[in-house]
């Protein structure tokens, strides 16, 4: 025993693998030390809570940027392949980062108008971050699988966290059986994979099947095997779940409406984020042996998303669920440029800057949102009416942020659609390209419809969005700074260094 | 290539100037109407000046390149986009358009009644940096950015300050207008990744593209998404629906500038990017450009005949008109081309002027309704002479610019036996115009006025043009005229840009053609009366 215990102390200072994931475990501890903090302070003290984890959050950032800036980019792979790190995976461990201070941000000012637990969101919001960071970053299907369920789970709590609200607990639910079925469903294709690649009677079999190293060697040599098909393709069922594609996105309107306003955003931007990561990795790792059989199917996937998002949201009065259904077409655009990240090799690239601008301009539009409800989950297009004579500052940002997901030059979004279409067309993607395009034209009728009815007046009722409390001026200068990051990154995309 | 001077640095001056004063604008509700106005004129004039003072530099020894040219990086060297400006032939006069529609809109924008001023200036303002913007580039990819960038605050305009019906005309524009430019930046896009220059760059592709031409099937497919593409932001026939509806609720600055200005931007990209890039396209599409264009002369013509709405007219009519630059571009020769540019610069002129006119006899009409208006030239007679003359230089009365476009395109259609028969329907589209814009101007300020309006007519309150709307007018109208009488100033210049790019069967001279063919037209024109 003492000598087990000696060589894993051993093992463990020859090694520094630990400082590759540090701001991974900084997230945990910070994490931990929020439920600490909450047993420790007196009640009148725990509105410090939301800022330690703000700032906290912003401390991990800005060391880990500091980090790279002293070092330089860490790439490779570490603890026996569980983990590998490329340029990709830092820019989205920034990205997962950034998306959960702003969640906080945006759950601080959603807390405060209701009376519900504190610290716990808090805790999960930076938990699932810490996961989704190590998940782009896993090259094995058992580091993938438990970060994933790290994720999911915690994501089954944030759901449902406006316990007083039925549709929270219907979303709640929804979520909490279909997300069940679909990590079924990834495990079942993971399995699958596990039992094919183990089997020593087929070509370059391996001991250490779930290593997405040995498997792009096994699957590049057996890609007729029907095992092999069936798993990839279940895998790839279990993540379209995730992002949301047809005909997983059955759950994506129920959800998004129900769920509380910073958690439908962090769903509707990390946790896509992180599936199509995740995708990108294994359509262009293991699973590139199967692009023949797998590019068919994904490209039905992405035309019939990215029509049936844009068709769904036309119609649409409820905005929480129009950002869903418009989410799906969004995750349309970007399947496109997973599928183009097959033949050319800077599309992956494409896609997580068009994840950025969608980050900023969905935080922006989900920003005014949550600062204008009163009777969250209800929010209805027609509360938004005249809102410019009102909150003429609110409804500049929010037209910006609509602005920048319909793609509308000089804003982010435009770039980020440019990239995406530039690759498909490299890749000879021309019918995803006119689905596309035609998704675009369409998505301008439900974003400029709402966009319409803040700066047209039509109705003379008194529209309820606008008695909501003034934004204070931290909230003017968060959305200000998003609306200036789109436009920059719109004016000089070099600003956001991810094309290669 | 040409390197960048001093005058490089003016081309941005002019997108940015009118962009800072908007941007100030925009941000600071607080102030004065005298500050207000006093930032907008400087926004207004700097653009006008800066393209006055390139025309005159301009060397027109430059054919094939670029006048003052100007390339900054943005970050997106890897994929071939630089912010690259300067101004050849073609655009030089396209350039001056949009500073002197500019200037004349925002002159009549700052003494509007429009509630929020400083963001209706604001917004002009915006537009302005586009539209400078849009011509002075030379990268594809600049060219088109700036041209979305003038067209976001013409929505925003129809929806704070555009009249009844707004809701609808307007998201039918914008889907319409989206859908154009979206399938434009395809066909760039295509063209980009086809030649495999990887540059945006307009000289660079055009230097691929006569190294090693694509194969036929390829131009014919890009060519499509183009004409298409353009063709929509141009209004071009079936696709014209939003043109009329939007500009009739549009208010007058965005409708002086859209139409005026940004609707060129299309006709612009056909004559510099798609037919000089993809001549086998061209031929390919030419039965389509040519039937369609018929459809927007005729078919339009006809149903602008029929509108009593005087700013649904004017609409309708801007969208026939496009019809002969269509015309012109489809001959694909240096003539028709250059037919078409005078054409685009003669009806930007124009009908800018007449969108503000029609403005000015609503504000003392209280109604667009041509049919319940009459005899206004009693009360108003400046109004009434410049309304006049905007209409003859819309029908192409020669003296003003729109005759030698028209006519030039004629004489271009005739130089062919494959056109010429086109003549005959195209003409009979001036005298459709001729029908209804005489009969708008006798509708509206001669005749007995109707039963209603007689009491109208009465009120005091009627004035004749102010000096803040005679001024603006004015500068529209001496430009149509300095053109109408001396096209040469800005023709030459395009002549020999053209000559360029179309070295084809007609090698004749554009001026000397014109010059060659004047009487016999003018004693045509007036049998045609």
């Amino acid at each position: 025993m003492n000598e087990l215990l000696s060589e894993f102390l051993r093992g463990y200072t020859e090694t520094n693998d630990w400082a590759v994931i540090m701001p991974e475990i900084m997230m945990a501890v910070l994490a931990l030390a929020l439920l600490g903090a909450e047993m420790v302070l007196p009640r009148s003290q725990r509105s410090l809570i939301p800022r330690i984890a703000i700032w906290g959050q912003i401390l991990v950032f800005a060391s880990a940027w500091g980090l790279i800036c002293s070092q330089g980019c860490m790439t490779g792979a570490f603890f026996n392949g569980l983990i590998e790190q490329t340029d990709m995976t830092h820019l989205m461990r920034g990205f997962f980062l950034l998306s959960s201070i702003l969640v906080c941000y945006l759950g601080q000012i959603y807390l405060s108008k209701h009376a519900l637990a504190r610290t716990e969101f808090y805790h999960l919001v930076i938990i699932v971050s810490a996961a989704m960071m190590l998940l782009v970053q896993s090259a094995n299907f058992v580091m993938l699988f438990v970060a994933l369920e790290t994720v999911t789970i915690a994501f089954y709590v944030l759901v449902a966290y406006c316990r007083s609200s039925t549709y929270s607990l219907e979303a709640g639910l929804k979520y909490l059986i279909l997300g069940a079925l679909s990590s079924s469903i990834l495990l079942f294709g993971i399995v699958l994979l596990y039992g094919a690649a183990g089997n020593p009677a087929l070509l370059a079999s391996s001991t250490d099947s779930l290593n997405y190293k040995e498997l792009t060697t096994f699957i590049a040599l057996n890609s007729d095997n029907l095992l092999v098909r069936v798993g990839a393709l279940l895998v790839v069922a279990g993540i379209c779940f995730k992002i949301g594609a047809v005909p997983f996105q059955i759950w994506v309107p129920d959800v998004y409406q129900g769920a509380p306003t910073p958690v439908t955003a962090y769903l509707a931007t990390a946790s896509k984020a992180a599936g199509f990561i995740v995708l990108l990795q294994l359509v262009t790792g293991p699973f590139l042996g199967l692009s023949s059989f797998l590019v068919p199917i994904l490209s039905f996937i992405a035309g019939v998303t990215i029509l049936f998002g844009n068709f769904a949201a036309v119609t649409q009065g409820n905005l929480k669920r129009l950002m869903g259904l418009s989410g799906i077409a969004h995750a349309g655009y970007m399947l496109v440029g997973i599928i183009a990240s097959v033949y050319v090799n800077w599309a992956g690239y494409a896609v997580v800057f068009y994840l950025f601008t969608y980050l900023l301009a969905s935080f922006a539009v989900f920003g005014v949102m949550t600062l204008l409800a009163t009777k969250d989950p209800a929010q209805e297009l027609k509360d938004y009416d005249d809102l410019s004579r009102k909150r003429p500052y609110l409804s500049a940002v929010l037209t910006f942020g609509l602005g920048s997901l319909a793609g509308i030059p000089p804003l982010g979004g435009f770039i980020g659609k440019l990239f995406l279409f530039i690759a498909a067309f490299q890749a000879g993607l021309y019918g995803l390209l006119g689905i596309s395009i035609l998704g675009v034209v369409i998505s301008i009728y439900y974003y400029f419809g709402w966009v319409r009815e803040c700066y047209f007046s039509n109705t003379f009722e008194e529209a309820t969005a606008y008695h909501a409390p003034k934004e204070a001026t931290t909230d003017r200068l968060v959305l200000g700074a998003l609306v200036a990051a789109m436009v920059v990154i719109g004016l000089f995309p070099a600003a956001l260094p991810i094309i290669p | 290539m040409g390197f960048t001077d001093s005058n490089s640095y003016l081309l941005l001056a002019s997108v940015l100037i009118p962009l800072l004063a908007g941007a100030v604008l925009m941000l600071s509700g607080g102030f004065s109407r005298s500050v207000i106005r006093g930032l907008a004129a400087v926004g207004f004039i700097a653009p006008l000046l800066i393209a006055l003072n390139l025309c005159a530099s301009f060397e027109p020894s430059m054919v094939g390149g670029y006048n003052f040219e100007l390339k900054l990086p943005t970050g997106l060297e890897s994929i071939g986009i630089y912010l690259h400006m300067g101004l050849n032939g073609i655009s030089m006069p396209l350039y001056l358009l949009a500073g002197i529609v500019g200037l004349a809109a925002g002159l009549y924008a700052m003494y509007s009644k429009a509630d929020r001023p400083h963001a209706y200036l604001a917004l002009m303002l915006f537009m302005l940096s586009g539209l400078m913007g849009t011509f002075a580039s030379i990268d594809v990819f600049f060219f088109y950015f700036f041209h979305e960038f003038a067209l976001i605050p013409t929505f925003i305009m129809i929806g704070l300050w555009g009249g009844a019906g707004r809701r609808g005309a307007a998201i039918e524009m914008t889907i319409y207008l989206t859908l154009g430019a979206l399938l434009s930046l395809l066909g760039l896009i295509a063209l980009y990744v086809q030649t495999g220059a990887d540059s945006f760059s307009l000289p660079v592709l055009r230097d691929y593209l006569a190294a090693q031409p694509l194969a036929d099937t390829v131009q014919h497919n890009i060519f499509a998404l183009l004409l298409f593409g353009f063709g929509i932001l141009v209004s071009l026939f079936p696709f014209h629906s939003w043109a009329p509806k939007g500009y009739a609720v549009a208010p007058s600055g965005a409708a002086m500038l859209h139409a005026g200005v940004l609707k060129k931007f299309g006709l612009y990209g056909l004559l510099q990017i798609a037919a000089p890039l993809l001549p086998a396209g061209g031929a390919d599409w030419f039965p389509w450009i040519v039937w369609l264009a018929l459809g927007n002369i005729l078919i339009i013509g006809l149903v602008t005949m029929a509108q009593r709405d005087l700013k649904m007219m004017l609409g309708y009519s801007s969208v026939m008109h496009m019809g002969y630059a269509f015309l012109g571009i489809a001959t694909f020769s240096i003539v028709g081309a250059g037919g078409a540019l005078l054409m685009m610069l003669a009806h930007g002129l124009s009908v800018a002027l007449l969108f503000m006119l029609a403005t000015c006899i609503y504000h003392r009409s209280g109604t667009f309704d041509m049919s319940e208006m009459g005899g206004l030239a009693a009360k108003t007679p400046i109004l009434c002479g410049f309304f006049v003359a905007a209409t003859m230089a819309s029908i192409g009365l020669p003296g003003f610019a729109n005759f030698w476009g028209e006519f030039t395109i004629f004489v271009a259609l005739g130089e062919t036996a494959k056109t010429q028969w086109i003549i005959f329907p195209a003409a009979l589209g001036i005298i459709i115009s001729a029908i209804y814009g005489l009969r708008a101007v006798a509708n509206i300020f001669y005749g007995p006025p109707k039963a209603d309006f007689v009491a109208k007519l009465e009120d005091p309150a009627i004035k004749d043009l102010q000096l803040n709307e005679r001024i603006p007018a004015g500068v529209l109208i001496l430009a149509l005229l300095v053109i109408g009488i001396f096209p040469k100033l800005l023709s030459d210049n395009a002549n020999l840009e053209l000559a360029e790019i179309f070295d084809g069967p007609s090698q004749a001279s554009l001026v000397s053609a014109t010059e060659a063919n004047l009487n016999e037209v003018l004693s045509e024109e007036g049998t045609q009366r």
